[in-house]
Formats: C-alpha cells, sequence, structure tokens
C-alpha cells in the first residue's frame, strides 16, 4: 500500500513517524480493511490501515461510494432545480448547504435578498448548525462508548426539526430557502417556538457537559488524541471547528461576513491544544454561540418582504462566481460558472468534509486503532459530502 | 443528449417555465436602475482590469503571461500554463496566500485549449481571495501543487478523476471518487449523463446495465 510518501508532509508532521527503539509487539506489519461496512466510520468510508501490532503506521482512505454526481446533474438542471439537490450532500446541515448555494447564485446575478429573508436565513442556519453539532456529539460519544450523550442530544434534536418541520415541511432535507430569498414567511408561532428552544436548550448542553467535559474515560480517550497543529491545519486545508481547536481564530461569519452575520454580536471559539478534547470543547462553546446569534436575530428580526426582485427565470448573466459559508463542518464553497442560460455551465462544490478527511491520515499515525475511531469522529465527516 | 443544448448561443428551453417570460424578465433583473428602453444588452457586470500593487509585481514579473481581472468583486489572474508552479509558488511564499481553498478544473469543448484549470485561493493573513486560472489542451498535463499546499493532494486527484487531466509529480494520483478501472471521465462535457462504464458495471456488479 502506498501511503502519502511526500517528504513535505512528512517534514510537517508533528508526530514521530518512526518506529519506536522498542516496538510494542514483536510482529509484523499488518494492513487490514476498516469499513465501508462499520458502524463507526459513519457511512460508507474504507479506511485501509497499516499497522504494527495496534499501532498505526499509516491510512489510506477509499472514498467514493457514496458518489451520485451532484457536479454533472447541476449542468444537466436549471438553477432553481438544483437546489434541492445541495441539501443531499451534508444531509445533517442541509440548510447550510441551501444558503451557501443561493447566496451564490444570488451573487452572480447581482441580487440580494431582503434584511428579512436574511434574519430567518440566520436563525435556521444556526438552528441547523446546532443540530449538526448534536448529532456529532451523539454518535461521536457513542463511538467512544458512552451511550447516554446520543439519546440527550437526539432527544434535543427533536426540537429543532419539529421547527423545521413546521416552518417549510421537512425535517432533514429542508429546501428552506430559495434564490432571492424565502419561499415561506414563518409560521405563527415561529418567534415563539424558537425561543422556547432557546430557554429549553441552554440548560441540556450543560447537561452533556456534565456527562462528559470532567468524565475521566472521556478525558483518557481524547485528550492528547489526533493532535494536530494551526500551521498543518492550513497547509492541507482543514477548516471549522478541526482549524478553531487549534488555536487558529478564523471563521468565515465573521471573516468575511455573508447573510447578516455582520449584525450579530458573537465570539469565535478557539482551542489551544488541536487534540480531540478541545475540538469538543470547540463545538460545545459554538453551540452556545449559535444560541446567542439566534436570540439576538429572533429578538430583531425586521418586517417586510422575503422574497428579493428575481425573475422567474433565473438566468443569469455569463461570468463565474465562488461564494463560501462558514458550514458546521467548515468552509463549504460553491463555484459557479454561467454561460448566461438557465442551466449552470459547471457548478464545483467544494466540500469541507472532504478536504477535513485529508488530514486524517496525518492525526492517526503513531496511535492505536481504537483512536482511529475516535479521530473519525472528531474531524466530523459526512459521506454524502465527501462523495457528493 | 442533455448537454448538447449547453452551447452558450441559443438558450435552452427553460424547463418547466413558460416561454413568453424568458427573455423580458432576464433583461430586468441585473440592476434596479435598469430602466433604459433597450433591451439589447442583457449581459450583466462585465470584468474589469484589476489594478492593486500585487498585480503591479506580477506584471512587471511576468509581462504578457499574464492578465489580472475582477469580475463581482472577485479578483482573479488568468496566466499562461508556463508560469504555473512558480506564480503559486510566489502567491504563497511571498504573499501569504496559504490556504488553497480548492482546485477544479472546466471543460469547453469548442475551445483549442479545451480546459480552463482554477486555483482557489486565501490569504488568512490579508482577509483575500485570488483565483489563478490558465488554460491547457486536451491531454496536456500541468505541474502539480502538492509540494506548495499538501491539500492539493486530493484536489487534484479528483480533477484527473472527473476531467481526465493529468498532474506532473503528484505523488499518487489516482482515481478518487470513481473506481480504478473507471473508463471515462465524467465531468466532461462530452461525457453524457446517463453515460456509464457498462463493462466496469458488467465484470463488477454482474448486472447487465447500471442504468
Amino acid at each position: 500500500m502506498s501511503v502519502h510518501s511526500n517528504d513535505s508532509m512528512n517534514e510537517m508532521s508533528n508526530l514521530d513517524l518512526e518506529t519506536p527503539e522498542k516496538p510494542y509487539l514483536d510482529s509484523n506489519e499488518l494492513i487490514i480493511n476498516m469499513g465501508p461496512q462499520h458502524p463507526a466510520t459513519h457511512g460508507v468510508l474504507r479506511v485501509i490501515l497499516k499497522l504494527d501490532g495496534e499501532k498505526v503506521l499509516g491510512t489510506e482512505c477509499v472514498i467514493g461510494y457514496l458518489h451520485r454526481g451532484v457536479e454533472k446533474i447541476a449542468e444537466n438542471r436549471t438553477y432553481a432545480m438544483f437546489n434541492p439537490y445541495v441539501d443531499r450532500m451534508d444531509y445533517v446541515a442541509a440548510v447550510s448547504n441551501g444558503l451557501g448555494y443561493c447566496e451564490a447564485v444570488e451573487k452572480l446575478m447581482n441580487v440580494e435578498a431582503p434584511p428579512r429573508a436574511k434574519y430567518i436565513r440566520v436563525i435556521l442556519t444556526e438552528l441547523n448548525r446546532i443540530a449538526s453539532h448534536q448529532l456529532w456529539l451523539g454518535t461521536h460519544a457513542l463511538d467512544i462508548g458512552a451511550m447516554t450523550p446520543l439519546f440527550y442530544t437526539f432527544r434535543d434534536r427533536e426540537e429543532i426539526l419539529k421547527i423545521f418541520e413546521k416552518y417549510c415541511g421537512a425535517r432533514l432535507t429542508t429546501h428552506a430557502f430559495r434564490i432571492g430569498g424565502c419561499q415561506y414567511e414563518t409560521y405563527a408561532g415561529f418567534e415563539k417556538d424558537v425561543k422556547n428552544f432557546l430557554t429549553h436548550v441552554a440548560p441540556k448542553i450543560d447537561e452533556y457537559e456534565a456527562l462528559l467535559t470532567t468524565n475521566r474515560i472521556w478525558l483518557e480517550r481524547t485528550k492528547n488524541v489526533g493532535v494536530i497543529s494551526g500551521a498543518d491545519c492550513i497547509a492541507l486545508g482543514v477548516t471549522g471547528p478541526v482549524l478553531r481547536a487549534s488555536g487558529v481564530k478564523w471563521d468565515l461569519r465573521k471573516a468575511q461576513p455573508y447573510a447578516a452575520y455582520s449584525e450579530f454580536d458573537f465570539e469565535i471559539p478557539v482551542g489551544t491544544n488541536g487534540d480531540t478534547y478541545d475540538r469538543y470543547l470547540v463545538r460545545m462553546a459554538e453551540m452556545r454561540q449559535s444560541l446567542r446569534i439566534i436570540e439576538q436575530a429572533v429578538n430583531g428580526i425586521p418586517e417586510g418582504p422575503i422574497m428579493g426582485k428575481v425573475p422567474k427565470v433565473i438566468k443569469p448573466p455569463v461570468g463565474e462566481i465562488y461564494h463560501s459559508i462558514e458550514a458546521p463542518k467548515g468552509e463549504l464553497g460553491y463555484f459557479i460558472v454561467s454561460d448566461g442560460s438557465t442551466q449552470p455551465y459547471r457548478i464545483r462544490v467544494r466540500p469541507p468534509s472532504f478536504v477535513n478527511l485529508q488530514a486524517l491520515d496525518m492525526m492517526v499515525r503513531g496511535l492505536l486503532v481504537a483512536d482511529v475511531i475516535a479521530v473519525i469522529g472528531t474531524i466530523d465527516i459526512v459521506l454524502g459530502e465527501v462523495d457528493r | 443528449m442533455a448537454d448538447e443544448a449547453k452551447s452558450p448561443a441559443p438558450p435552452p428551453p427553460p424547463e418547466g417555465e413558460k416561454k413568453p417570460t424568458a427573455e423580458k424578465p432576464a433583461a430586468a433583473a441585473p440592476a434596479a436602475p435598469a430602466k433604459p428602453a433597450a433591451p439589447a444588452k442583457p449581459e450583466g457586470p462585465v470584468p474589469m482590469p484589476w489594478t492593486s500593487p500585487l498585480v503591479e509585481k506580477y506584471r512587471s514579473q511576468y509581462g504578457s503571461g499574464l492578465d489580472a481581472q475582477t469580475y463581482l468583486g472577485q479578483n482573479y489572474f488568468s496566466v499562461d500554463r508556463s508560469l504555473i508552479p512558480d506564480i503559486l509558488r510566489l502567491l504563497r511564499d511571498d504573499d501569504q496566500f496559504d490556504y488553497c481553498v480548492d482546485i477544479t478544473a472546466v471543460h469547453y469543448p469548442k475551445r483549442e485549449k479545451q480546459f480552463d484549470v482554477l486555483w482557489n485561493l486565501y490569504s488568512y493573513a490579508r482577509n483575500e481571495r485570488v483565483r489563478v486560472k490558465t488554460q491547457i489542451a486536451d491531454g496536456a498535463s500541468i505541474p502539480s501543487s502538492v509540494s506548495i499546499w499538501p491539500t492539493a493532494n486530493w484536489l487534484e486527484r479528483e480533477v484527473y478523476d472527473m476531467f481526465g487531466i493529468t498532474f506532473d509529480g503528484h505523488p499518487d494520483l489516482k482515481r478518487i471518487l470513481l473506481p480504478d478501472g473507471w473508463h471515462g471521465h465524467p465531468l466532461r462535457k462530452d461525457y453524457g449523463i446517463l453515460q456509464q462504464d457498462q463493462e466496469w458495471v458488467q465484470i463488477n456488479l454482474g448486472i447487465e446495465s447500471g442504468q
């Protein structure tokens, strides 16, 4: 098996890639397969592990099992018809996908969504970020052996999905936004539901933390596991909570604000060690920051139209655009080339999960097999987005 | 096949929409104060020359091999293929474009140099984005940038998988999303949306057709 033979990759690594003076076990190298049908790979991910006893010498990811050719489909659909497809990439954060796509097309057409639509977008997107982090926490903790958080997080995530369902009829692949604004006005009682959710979920996040943050087993399994430095993250293009846990204070919502994010007051949580535990802490803090954003948005939601001036037939002028947003997993970008027709000439999706997964090899070298499970969980990948 | 209708000249019939409405709103769309009675120019904004100290520096260094433009506030360099590893390395080393966001390609089958290859870069220090694009012919290769940004590894593999563009010096250039033995590169415009590698499907899946 060829693992990255690239020199610069090895130079950068802060993990000791050489075998220790005294090997764990006197054994030959072993190559085993993890996945594609494995409950802890979060979908159909196959990882080929090269092992010395229990120690990981290198990995290679085999992906593409869920490849549906989303980018090819886009070239054969109109702009509006492609909108629901983007929900099927990162299906646990469908609202974010839709926000990025709609904003990219709007930018290309030089139109802007009205303020009320932007606020609705922010509220739903941040709710979705919490839902995505909750799902991540439940499954990640389950992989490591903590079963209870799964039930807690899924119980509370249900409240978010109920709001989505009442808003647009769908729970998971919501197709909540349209190019130019929102399709639906908020339902009667939307603001009350969101405020109820805020008061309901804040103590629940403390509850998750009570289960894990000082739990000795959790600490043993996550502290100093899968360490990656900020410089390595940047070189590998890693974004999102993984980057921030390594100490790089960068969030697209602040760096290049989109939607209405520049109007809200929130902080970017960062970690210091870049290990699995810090990534856990960063995501927990992000959920709290999302609550802050939602609270400000729902209190300041302006009146007005929810749909901008968009022609019935969406026909952006000839040109190309790149637009990216801070999805729960990192930078989600859309690069769209228009030939002036009703169908996009090319849409390229820059998926955060795909790029972040590339860091797996560097993060697990030198660790034990059981840690690979923890690291796959902590990167927070969704295979629908990796494979597209 | 659907992608036949993608030639830029005649607007393909808009699916699911009435034809008469197709022309007019598109003309009214780009700008709000677009009141002039001449709907002859349905195009929106056009790329403008991009001027900045950064551009001056590269222009003085590379001269005519480089063109800098800005479109809808986004800056890009169109460069000659021969400049490719050097200008990328300079952008990272001298101008802090340390994050390679994306590498991708676009296929224009009617052009002599059929492919646009694009590098989408970001600088954390400057909080700035820039795109670098170059044109290459079908079958031509391009230097790999894995030694500049390790993240290019998978991104270049995906471009190779989808377009068949080879990257010289890539440590492990092979397909990434499609199976290794697959024939064809699906994001080329001449690859139909229903097309499959029937032979691969028959041998590996044991069925007559994947359709």
